[in-house]
């Protein structure tokens, strides 16, 4: 027997008993909360305290004076999007080139749906109605066989409330749009283009930078700050998050400004510490001058399956309010909104569609419903 | 990283294992959920079709002859099937006879590659290499000097240009060559596969700096979407090997599947946590056996032959085949282990650990009353442990900031521990590990059975032993 053999087992052995012992001794411990996971990063220098600083704008009325950049008219979701190779084109072409409707007809689409990431619980629901549809002869044509799951998919994206909630107030008490999500989805982009939009719209708008994390976050979002000629309040690298997005909203509350944007570091829902400091931030964001009225998933289109387990822990978290999905111009479908729609109840609000200001859109789910469907 | 699939895959064999004979409606039941977990995984559809019909037509086989154990040819079907499809070998990266040896990094936007970047540059200059890292992303707010920061945390220079990314791509490689570095890590802008403009952007950077290694970065979260983006950039770049991006969350890991199946291109390396050191070569052959929840015993091996002392771990082992394992050694064992890094993750990488078990979330903080248990034991106490008597026990339990009734158990348990270690030693004649799961390990299938003999965990599961330990070297 070789020697690696005996170390697997010792290893085996140890591991074993020990993790036993942890586990005999939590169920007795019964529901005893695990111990309290420090919510600092373990890599990050120390929080300074006192360390924000603010970028004054010499004047803070710039934003409302510059004039608006001229918005292209604006595409509808189905233009933009009809721009990707649909994934639904082939099973389309399939379902509509046979006579009439065969297994292969719900092979070809229970395939295009999985292809648009919406996940295989769904899908099977989706076609287990479209046969029962055609078993009850409700359904005889190829087209309407089309047009019967565009209708249900439709109808399963109806009916939610896909408003930004903006409560007016008492001048004082700004509301706060929190923006959450992993890494890389687009979180400071997606500010960027929404503090435009708000300040187009005459709402006066605060950033706080809560991204301490990702070196140069805070640059990002300085230039879009910039872009928009709004204020930005920001900390040091490695600051505490909820630090500085409590003093970005004690200082807009100050300066009477409507709306506080406060973005938040990516982090991947699995990290426990990561999640409790963003509870802390979430908790923190409602103790002083303002109001927390929405807080903003982001997800990106490419997403697959994880996206549902994403949703659901950032939820837990933060009671998230809706879901922003990003870099829909591309050739990923976003289909995972199905499950997260249905099996969570967060509605999508925003949509990303490009690069450009303009890009960022309201959710249609007719519109996007169709768009898969373009041919 | 792969832990539900794993599971799922898991409970599946572990229906069809040990049948006596499989009929094809076995067959067709088994296929429907592989098929649904790999869907869940995100692997590509086709890719799914492919894996599923060779693996179907191998389970046929299986049905047909009369082979002892159908359900292990089935099982043995869908490990080689996911091998291959991970791809063999590991990518070894070699450099340049006439440096510098130049890195190209590509994917879409946020799927981290100027992260990517940083942390292949560290691993290069942990390989002894002196790398210089080209901020060509003139397209993101701050990307540049995203790679500033973490040049210097990591004491890498970076180059670039604000007025055009080819020229800054160009240049930085002229910067390379005039600094004696060696390796050059270009990292663009992150783009759609579908935007014409910027693919032919990263064509002409590619053109300008003619890469030796081009590297697709790709979110191990994406879902069917990475093959189409992966066959775009393929098509723009020829690609070399694919950078699997935060694959330290719970995603299934089927793209990371599927991309290798489609362009035929290795994964070669997985970004691993967040710390810049987190970033690791990828072993296809070894992710087949995680994803099968069959463990990852090479690396645990090469992990644990670093950490036990060898004679040490033979005596303690033949004391344990013999029932003479003390507590000490026991502590002993435990200090060694410790060196292998976080419990999660050894655990992670051990064959047939039952779901609770991997589930429970063990911290290794965790462990530490057991060790201050067993610490605040006199030597005596700790050979023979029987002699603990009330006052003793208090002691104990005092001295380690626990209660009596937690030393009584530890006690209890590890007694019990011994007695079937005692039985195993006696039974299986280690070194005669011939048949699978019989004898030798195979015996270790009691194990845990001796944990919960107190009855206070009734479903506590027992680990179902390691049948045919994949990648165990027969000696």
């Amino acid at each position: 027997m070789g020697i690696e053999v005996l170390f697997l087992i010792l290893a085996v052995i140890v591991v074993a008993f020990g993790i036993g012992v942890v586990v005999v001794n939590r169920r007795r411990a019964g529901s005893a909360r695990p111990p309290q996971r420090p919510t600092a990063r373990p890599d990050a220098p120390p929080p300074r305290p006192g360390g924000t600083l603010v970028e004054e704008r010499p004047d803070t009325d710039a934003a409302v004076e510059a004039p608006p950049e001229v918005v292209e008219a604006p595409l509808s979701l189905r233009d933009r999007l009809a721009k990707a190779r649909s994934t639904f084109a082939g099973a389309i072409a399939g379902v509509l080139g046979r006579t009439g409707i065969t297994e292969e007809s719900f092979e070809d689409l229970e395939e295009a749906l999985l292809r648009a990431d919406v996940g295989v619980g769904i899908a099977t629901e989706l076609i287990d109605g479209l046969r029962e549809k055609v078993r009850n002869k409700e359904v005889t044509e190829p087209q309407e066989l089309l047009d019967a799951l565009a209708a249900e998919m439709t109808e399963r994206l109806a009916g939610a409330d896909r408003t930004l909630h903006f409560e007016p107030g008492d001048p004082g008490s700004p509301n706060v749009w929190m923006f959450v999500g992993v890494n890389g989805v687009g979180k400071t982009t997606t500010i960027g283009k929404l503090t435009k939009h708000e300040v187009d719209r005459g709402r006066t708008v605060l950033l706080a930078a809560g991204d301490t994390f990702r070196a140069a976050a805070a640059e990002q979002l300085t230039t879009w700050a910039e872009r928009a000629g709004v204020e930005i309040v920001r900390g040091a690298e490695g600051a505490d998050p909820s630090s500085v997005i409590f003093d970005g909203i004690e200082r807009a509350a100050a300066r009477d400004v409507d709306l506080v944007m406060a973005d938040t570091a990516g982090r991947l829902h699995t990290k426990s510490n990561l999640m409790e400091e963003l509870r802390k931030v979430r908790r923190v964001a409602e103790k002083g001058a303002g109001r927390v009225t929405e807080t903003l998933l982001v997800i990106d289109a490419t997403t697959g399956q994880n996206g549902l387990t994403q949703a659901r822990e950032f939820r837990e978290a933060t009671d998230v309010t809706g879901v922003v999905l990003t870099k829909l111009d591309g050739s990923a479908k976003g289909g995972i909104v199905f499950a997260i729609e249905t099996e969570l109840g967060i509605p999508v609000k925003l949509v990303g569609v490009g690069e450009s200001l303009g890009d960022l859109v309201d959710f249609d789910p007719n519109e996007f419903v169709s768009a898969l469907f373009e041919h | 990283m792969f832990d539900n699939l794993s599971s799922r895959l898991e409970d599946i064999v572990t229906k069809i294992r040990g049948k006596g004979r499989l009929t094809e409606a076995d067959v067709d039941e088994v296929m429907k959920e592989i098929r649904t977990a790999l869907l869940e995984a995100d692997v590509n559809v086709t890719v799914v079709r492919s894996v599923c019909n060779r693996i179907r037509e191998h389970a046929i086989g299986a049905t047909r002859s009369k082979a002892l154990d159908p359900g292990q040819q089935v099982v043995k079907a869908v490990n080689d099937e996911l091998t291959r499809a991970l791809g063999g070998e590991t990518l070894k990266i070699t450099y340049a006879s006439k440096p510098p040896t130049v890195v190209l990094m590509a994917g879409l936007q946020g799927s981290g590659k100027t992260t990517a970047s940083a942390k292949l540059a560290a691993w290069f200059k942990a390989q002894g290499r002196q790398p210089l890292m080209v901020g060509a992303d003139l397209q993101r707010p701050a990307a540049v000097e995203q790679l500033r920061t973490l040049g210097r945390q990591i004491d890498v220079p970076v180059f670039s240009d604000p007025e055009d990314p080819v020229l800054t791509a160009a240049d930085g490689l002229e910067e390379a060559k005039r600094l004696g570095r060696d390796v050059v890590i270009v990292d663009t802008a992150g783009r759609l596969s579908i935007d014409a403009e910027m693919m032919e952007q990263v064509r002409l950077i590619s053109g300008a700096v003619d890469p030796h290694y081009t590297f697709l970065v790709i979110d191990a979260m994406t879902g069917q979407d990475a093959v189409q983006t992966a066959e775009a950039f393929h098509a723009t770049l020829q690609i070399d090997g694919v950078i699997m991006s935060k694959l330290d969350g719970d995603a299934r890991g089927g793209a990371a599947l599927s991309v290798k199946e489609v362009i035929g291109r290795p994964i070669a390396f997985a970004s691993t946590g967040e710390k810049l050191t987190e970033f690791e070569q990828f072993h296809p052959d070894r992710m087949a056996g995680r994803i099968l929840g069959m463990g990852d015993m090479l690396t645990l091996i090469e992990q644990a032959e670093q950490a036990f002392d060898e004679e040490q771990a033979e005596a303690a082992a033949s004391k344990l085949m013999e029932g003479q394992f003390t507590l000490d050694d026991f502590l002993e064992q435990m200090q060694a282990l410790k060196k292998m890094g976080p419990l999660s993750g050894v655990l992670g990488m051990m064959p047939g650990m039952p779901k609770e078990l991997k589930g429970a979330k063990i911290d290794d903080d965790d462990l530490k009353p057991i060790e201050a248990i067993i610490r605040s034991m006199t030597a005596e106490e700790r050979a023979v442990p029987t002699i603990i008597n009330g006052s003793r026990r208090a002691r104990i339990a005092a001295g380690s900031g626990t209660q009596v009734s937690d030393v009584n158990r530890l006690v209890k348990q590890f007694a019990d521990m011994q007695k079937m270690m005692k039985k195993m030693g006696m039974m299986g004649k280690p070194g005669k590990k011939g048949k699978k799961g019989k004898g030798g390990l195979g015996a270790l299938k009691g194990l845990p059975g001796g944990l919960d003999l107190d009855g206070d965990a009734p479903d506590l599961p027992g680990l179902p032993g390691m049948p045919n330990m994949p990648g165990m070297p027969r000696r």
